[in-house]
């Protein structure tokens, strides 16, 4: 089934993280949350319910210690667990980033296969609540960037539960971004208890044959609403929904379809996710491209407090629209 | 803010002052923040007054402290000025940062507020920087952080207090034991009954005061610091507090009762118990208190109205200060949005 043509109930992207968790905490008695406030329902009430429901064997609170987090979830999955960690606000993973890079990525690697990393660590990213520098942060090019590392940052209520299912199941390390402004967003959801979606799957989320857009998290609503709303052009959005790896095959068909590639991200603009669609795009079909490339992003700034200063640097509908001006 | 005096009576009767204005300030906040004035989120210092207070008043003004994402207590208890606090609250160009910090992020370097630290347990280690170029600059100041005990259980705070104790820097860690963070107990976070019990591991004092009494924190405090300036290291100083509202403006408590909460209003109050010692001693009388009161609820009205009045910063501000220089990238990245930088009819 394609991501156009999705059925199911009618699910808030926060619902269908609940859900995905509570049906893998179901199906695996190895499966456990951990996190701070994590029994009262962790940031944002994404699990709320789920430590009533399963008790604190399996939805457990931490002290305050990101390290100590990520690090005992490294060491349960490598002797038979399968942690979710919520660290919460995405910013705070810089404090967990020895446990993470030196050990959660690299250990199956060292010790040649004799170990899997089932962990899943859960993070909140992007701006656009007035929350200030420490706590807008989109970082998940950091964590792309990392070689035996997974990130997976999806748009929709779909991807959200299907993603994360296949996160829970995998044996591999994978950190799940969870974007703070679209736990609102509803959308239909397989109800089915073994949907899944493959990590490294885009998703077509509508198709046009003048522009591909390849956005992200808040800002795949931004580009609907502009390829809704361009009547002169027909485009394109893709929805990566992994980060790395990279469904660099859907991404390539498009622009091989319509010549123009247009990258939305609310990282910076500077050495990341749009550098490497870009490239993966120039590697494979720098032939069908028509016109350079655009980039959506923040121009290199921290995330500011203020209102009039973080709408100036945040990524919008507004801005994808001037790219496609740009390039048709 | 000056150091005080506390056995002076004008100077009691300004600590006093101080946590009125702190608590006048704080009230403001919340209603004005319910209204949706202030963006962003807050976390108020309601009924840990005494802690900032109690502290400050023993500090200089070369003094560096570090504060948390509760920090507006501590910015005024610092001497920072409420009208440009409460202006960088609403976002203002008048305000400390010029509208990039908000309120966990309020800081002033010459009032020796080295920010408020959102990140639980950040300021911890830059207090002990503060405290190492002390030492290294040859400089009378102390750094002091002040941090929850929820943060105590951050790795970055065992190792800062551990560098400061083995290199004997002037440092002051004040460990705000208000019983929660967020909605955990301080039971469900640590096993011991006090977290001043820690410093033994560092082999520095560790002493625990009553948070609700600004005298109790100025002693323990004021030894802390004629420690440090001896050269003798840093000291580690749990107050047990309480704080009357959430955790964050519109946090719905699940996690404890109003009963509790009166409990520590009515009874424990920092500026209730204060302001009674000074009537017992004839340093205030009936009507002083009140005046006081009247006094800072006009300074914050002004302030509200100042904030009010600034202006928002120019969204080009935004591009400001990311380095000392302007950044070519940052300028590369927003001529191209603009439009500046665009394709120019390449391609086709
Ligand atoms: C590194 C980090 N982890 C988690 C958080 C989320 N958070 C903000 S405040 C807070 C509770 C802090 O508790 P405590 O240190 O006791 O301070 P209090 O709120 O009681 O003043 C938490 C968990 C954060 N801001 N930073």
């Amino acid at each position: 089934m394609s991501a156009l043509d999705a059925t199911g109930e009618e699910l808030s992207v926060r619902e269908a993280l609940r859900t995905a968790l509570r049906e893998e905490l179901a199906q695996d008695g190895d499966v456990f949350l951990m996190g701070q406030d994590e029994e009262d329902g962790g940031s944002f009430e994404v699990t709320a319910g789920l430590y009533e429901e399963f008790g604190r064997d399996r939805v457990r609170d931490t002290p305050i210690s990101e390290t100590a987090q990520v690090g005992s979830g490294v060491g349960a999955a490598a002797t038979g667990l399968r942690p979710v960690v919520n660290v919460s606000y995405s910013d705070f993973i810089a404090i967990c980033f020895e446990p993470l890079m030196n050990q959660a990525a690299k250990m199956q690697y060292m010790f040649a296969g004799a170990t899997t990393m089932p962990l899943t660590v859960r993070a909140i990213e992007g701006a656009g609540f007035n929350a200030a520098a420490q706590h807008s942060g989109t970082v998940h090019t950091l964590v792309s960037h990392l070689p035996g590392l997974k990130a997976v940052a999806p748009a929709t209520p779909r991807g959200s539960k299907g993603l994360m299912k296949a996160c829970v199941r995998s044996d591999d390390p994978v950190v799940f971004f969870e974007h703070k402004n679209i736990y609102e967003q509803t959308g239909p959801v397989p109800e089915d208890e073994d949907f899944t979606i493959p990590i490294g799957e885009a998703a077509v989320l509508r198709e046009g044959a003048d522009v591909t857009v390849v956005a992200t998290q808040q800002l795949v609503a931004e580009a609907l609403s502009v390829a809704e709303e361009r009547t002169d052009v027909d485009v394109e959005v893709i929805d990566p929904q992994s980060l790395s790896p990279l469904d660099t095959a859907t991404i390539a068909e498009s622009v091989e379809k319509t010549g123009r590639l247009i990258v939305a991200d609310e990282s910076p603009l500077s050495y990341g996710f749009h550098a490497e669609v870009v490239t993966r795009v120039v590697e494979n079909e720098f032939y069908s491209l028509d016109v350079p490339v655009q980039r959506v992003g923040v121009p290199d700034t921290p995330v500011p407090f203020s209102p009039p200063l973080e709408d100036e640097i945040l990524p919008t509908a507004e801005e994808i629209d001037l790219a496609v001006d740009r390039i048709v | 803010m000056a150091t005080l005096d506390m056995t002076a009576p004008s100077d009691r009767r300004q600590a006093l002052r101080r946590m009125l204005l702190i608590r006048e300030f704080e009230r403001a906040v919340r209603d004005n923040f319910a209204d949706g004035e202030i963006p962003g989120f807050v976390h108020l210092y309601l009924g840990q007054e005494a802690v900032a207070v109690g502290a400050c008043a023993a500090l200089t003004d070369d003094d560096y402290v570090t504060s948390t994402h509760r920090g507006h207590g501590h910015c005024l208890a610092k001497g920072m000025d409420e009208r440009r606090l409460m202006a960088e609250l609403y976002g203002r160009s008048e305000g400390y940062c010029r509208g990039k910090g908000g309120s966990m992020h309020a800081a002033d370097l010459d009032e020796g507020m080295l920010g408020a630290q959102p990140i639980v347990g950040a300021g911890v280690p830059l207090a002990t920087g503060a405290g190492l170029t002390a030492q290294l600059h040859d400089r009378d100041w102390v750094g002091l952080s002040f941090f929850g005990d929820g943060a105590v259980a951050e790795g970055q705070v065992h190792e800062s207090i551990n560098l400061a104790a083995t290199w004997d820097l002037p440092a002051i860690y004040v460990i705000e034991n208000n019983l929660y963070s967020e909605g955990m107990t301080f039971e469900k976070q640590h096993n011991v009954d006090d977290l001043a019990d820690s410093a033994a591991a560092y082999g520095i004092p560790g002493v625990v005061v009553d948070g609700m009494d600004v005298e109790a924190v100025y002693e323990a405090v004021t030894e802390a610091r004629e420690r440090a300036a001896r050269g003798d290291g840093p000291t580690l100083i749990e107050a047990k507090t309480y704080r009357y509202r959430g955790h964050y403006e519109g946090d719905p408590e699940p996690y404890r009762t109003q009963a509790e909460v009166d409990e520590w209003r009515e009874n424990r109050d920092a500026i209730d118990t204060f302001a009674a010692r000074l009537r017992e001693e004839d340093i205030i009388d009936e009507g002083d208190r009140e005046e006081m009161e009247a006094a800072v609820k006009a300074d914050i009205e002004a302030a509200i109205e100042y904030a009010r009045d600034a202006p928002f910063p120019d969204p080009e501000e935004a591009y400001d200060d990311v380095f000392v220089e302007p950044n070519p990238d940052v300028e590369y990245f927003r001529e191209r949005r603009d439009g500046a930088g665009s394709t120019g009819g390449a391609g086709r």
